[in-house]
């Protein structure tokens, strides 16, 4: 035997998506810009290329990356990406081995059973077998554990699972109904032949106690070909797309291209590349302590693939980047969502008759130059020369304590400083860029530009980690920009400023722009454990907490802030520290609110460790000399 | 006149036939904070653009309200959304999404 009608379904399918997948790798290589181009021709030929597929054999098929952060979902992603990776290719070898003939059509492997009855029966065949009912034992225990997910989350310890949409669920169904109709058409094949090893033999054997099998059996290789087909033709349409995408995306990630600002083949790759696993979603504090559950990257990538509504799920988020570190995929997230801030009014999204299969990327109108400034009222800086300048940044002057601190480190550091905005200066113009409105934010940025290139000074010392992030990232300076903490350990570093020890216990918050979003974890903790107590919370690193106030959210409410405050404040206050220390003028402001417990700013924790009586220890002696004589 | 220091000023009437509250009623629809603002001023004291020139959020949320519209067109596109006004506010007045609610009114209006 060597056809059956039932097998079309599946082929047109297979067909189906194997073309389509060329056509839109080829759509999407013509889309590149020229230097990425490059890139991925020296990716193919190079390193990265053997790194693409260790890297997709370690997450696309085992999924590590999920398995560490979460054991039972990791199994159910395993069991059903690697298993039926195994499955597809040890029926491959089967049909090669076992079959009439070598290099068979893929309808051959994928229904080995069917065309083979007799097979399996002793030996080396029978020990096969065993393996391949061991594969399909493996990938409907994952079902298992992914159906009972759908309607009990918490299984595999996840509080929610992601909703999905109409086609979604049809494609959802029809994976289901794979495996279970691939294992009862096998075990009624077998029971009718009296073969199959311990899963479908034994199945098959008490089915055909009972039930016609030999007739029962092609049913359900119709229905085992029909869901495969579904499944296959609505591919293209549903989030299962990240199957074939994720390949793709892996190997330009190791050919080092990025998100950058701009929309195009990389963003749409990274988009389909979304499989709606849920992992940013339970990451989410807006979901864990505001409730707000419909705005969270997975949903944003649903939006943009399906062209929803955008604009609002972009602006809703507190651009804290914890979904970033967790997500499974590396998908950039944050890049993703300030390309569509920006993208905000401009935006003109296409639509055509090919809905979503052939949807060209929405395109993006860039934003008309403005007639008039904004901000011409500002007056043109003229500041006195210095070597290193203090930018305090409004928040700073919102909070006169770190103000004051860094003044007075600043004075005992003994640097020819100058205090840029004593007067109160001009925004940096992050806020601004957090909203979308890049063109205002320029004018700010120019503005600080000049005035900073005027003193000419070498070193730029910033107290806000907003601040710091934008004159890092989107200013065009040649000085050394360096956050407090970062000066501070400086200072301590070539012994510049002594130190006392404070003894208290301080728990540490590392701000979200600083940590996160700059890269800078370390600095503020070696000078935190330089003069107190360090204690280890359980949100470190690349998993600390965002406190809420962030500026990225426009539209959240000032109860919902206090609420995301108030569960980041317990978290961190669990061990009872005597301080909760953070770096960021922001952070303060909005745990101080919340918390009875102290929270300080490491530069006031700084300022008050200062040592600035020194002590000279001849002084004391005379002291000592003279009370000495009052006694006799 | 003048010349004492005194000067004609102009007319304070408020009329409410001509005015358009179209601009209060959008920013009232998607920002519902905007009711809680008790004029205090808070806002303006700490504002970074007020320090620099004539700039006051306290008084675009009383003119948004009354409907006069011309002047808060002119003053609006100041605002740097450095968000110190919504830190300092009493009333917990989502103070930065009035100023991007009311640009975004404009531009539908327009």
């Amino acid at each position: 035997m060597h056809f059956d009608p039932f097998i079309i379904p599946f082929n047109i399918g297979l067909y189906f998506i194997l073309l389509y997948v060329v056509t839109r790798s080829v759509i999407w290589f013509r889309d590149l810009s020229r230097p990425d181009k490059l890139r991925l021709q020296r990716g193919f030929f190079g390193i990265a290329f053997g790194l693409s597929i260790k890297e997709i054999f370690m997450e696309s098929l085992i999924h590590r990356k999920i398995l560490k952060t979460n054991l039972r979902l990791g199994f159910m992603h395993m069991s059903l990406a690697f298993g039926w990776f195994l499955l597809i290719f040890f029926g491959t070898v089967e049909a090669d081995i076992f079959g009439t003939k070598h290099l068979n059509a893929p309808y051959k492997a994928i229904f080995f059973r069917f065309f083979n009855p007799d097979h399996g029966r002793m030996g080396f065949e029978a020990a096969y077998g065993f393996l391949m009912d061991l594969i399909l034992a493996f990938i409907l225990s994952g079902l298992l554990l992914a159906v009972i997910k759908r309607f009990y989350s918490r299984i595999v310890g996840m509080r929610k699972t992601t909703r999905l949409k109409v086609t979604d669920r049809i494609a959802l169904t029809s994976l289901w109904l794979i495996f279970p109709s691939r294992l009862l058409a096998e075990s009624f094949t077998c029971g009718a032949y009296g073969t199959g090893s311990f899963l479908t033999g034994t199945l098959g054997h008490w089915l055909a106690s009972f039930l016609p099998a030999q007739q029962m059996a092609y049913p359900f290789w119709w229905l085992y070909s029909i869901s495969l087909g579904t499944f296959f033709v609505l591919l293209p349409v549903t989030r299962y797309m990240h199957i074939p995408t994720e390949l793709f995306l892996i190997f330009m990630r190791n050919s080092g291209i990025r998100t950058g600002d701009k929309s195009g083949t990389y963003t749409e790759v990274q988009t389909y590349s979304c499989s709606s696993c849920g992992i940013c979603i339970d990451t989410c504090q807006m979901n864990y302590s505001a409730g707000i559950t419909n705005m969270q990257s997975a949903y944003l990538m649903k939006a943009i693939r399906n062209n929803g509504d955008v604009a609002a799920l972009a602006e809703n988020c507190l651009m804290c980047g914890r979904c970033d570190a967790k997500c499974p995929v590396g998908i950039e997230l944050s890049p993703i969502r300030m390309i569509r801030r920006r993208a905000q009014e401009a935006e003109n999204g296409i639509r055509n008759i090919y809905k979503g299969y052939f949807r060209s990327r929405q395109i993006i109108i860039p934003e008309k130059p403005g007639l008039s400034s904004n901000y011409d009222f500002l007056q043109e800086p003229e500041p006195e020369k210095a070597d290193v300048l203090f930018f305090a940044g409004c928040m700073t002057h919102l909070t006169p304590s770190i103000k004051k601190s860094m003044i007075k480190i600043l004075d005992a550091s003994g640097l020819n400083y100058k205090f840029i905005d004593e007067q109160g200066g001009v925004c940096c113009g992050r806020p601004l860029m957090l909203a979308g409105q890049d063109k205002e934010a320029r004018e700010l940025i120019n503005y600080n530009s000049q005035m900073i290139w005027k003193t000419g000074a070498h070193t730029l010392v910033t107290s806000c980690p907003i601040c710091y992030k934008v004159f890092k990232e989107s200013y065009y300076l040649d000085v050394e920009v360096l956050h407090h903490t970062q000066f501070i350990k400086m200072l301590i570093d070539d012994s510049s400023v002594k130190l006392n020890f404070i003894r208290k216990k301080v728990a540490y918050h590392s701000p979200c722009e600083l940590g996160r979003g700059s890269g800078v974890f370390e600095d503020p903790k070696v000078v935190l454990s330089h003069i107190s107590k360090l204690e280890k919370t359980n949100f470190e690193d690349e998993n600390s907490l965002c406190c809420g106030g962030s500026l990225a959210n426009i539209k959240l409410s000032s109860q919902n802030k206090n609420r995301i405050a108030l569960d980041a404040v317990n978290e961190l206050t669990r061990d009872n520290p005597d301080i909760l220390a953070t770096a960021c003028p922001l952070c303060k402001k909005t745990f101080a609110r919340v918390t009875g417990t102290r929270v300080a700013d490491i530069s006031e924790l700084v300022a008050e460790a200062l040592n600035t009586k020194v002590i000279n220890k001849n002084c004391i002696r005379q002291l000592i000399s003279v009370t000495e004589p009052a006694n006799n | 006149m003048s010349k004492f220091g005194f000067s004609i000023s102009q007319c304070r009437q408020i009329d409410y036939e001509s005015n358009s509250r179209r601009i209060a009623e959008y920013i009232f629809e998607n920002e519902p904070s905007f009711r809680l603002c008790i004029e205090c001023g808070g806002c303006s004291a700490t504002c970074t653009t007020g320090n620099l020139t004539d700039f006051s959020l306290r008084e675009l949320n009383i003119l948004i309200k009354r409907g006069e519209n011309d002047k808060v067109r002119r003053n609006l596109n100041k605002c740097m959304l450095c968000g110190k006004c919504s830190l300092v506010c009493p009333r917990g007045v989502n103070t930065r999404n009035i100023i991007v609610m009311a640009k975004k009114a404009f531009q539908i209006s327009d």
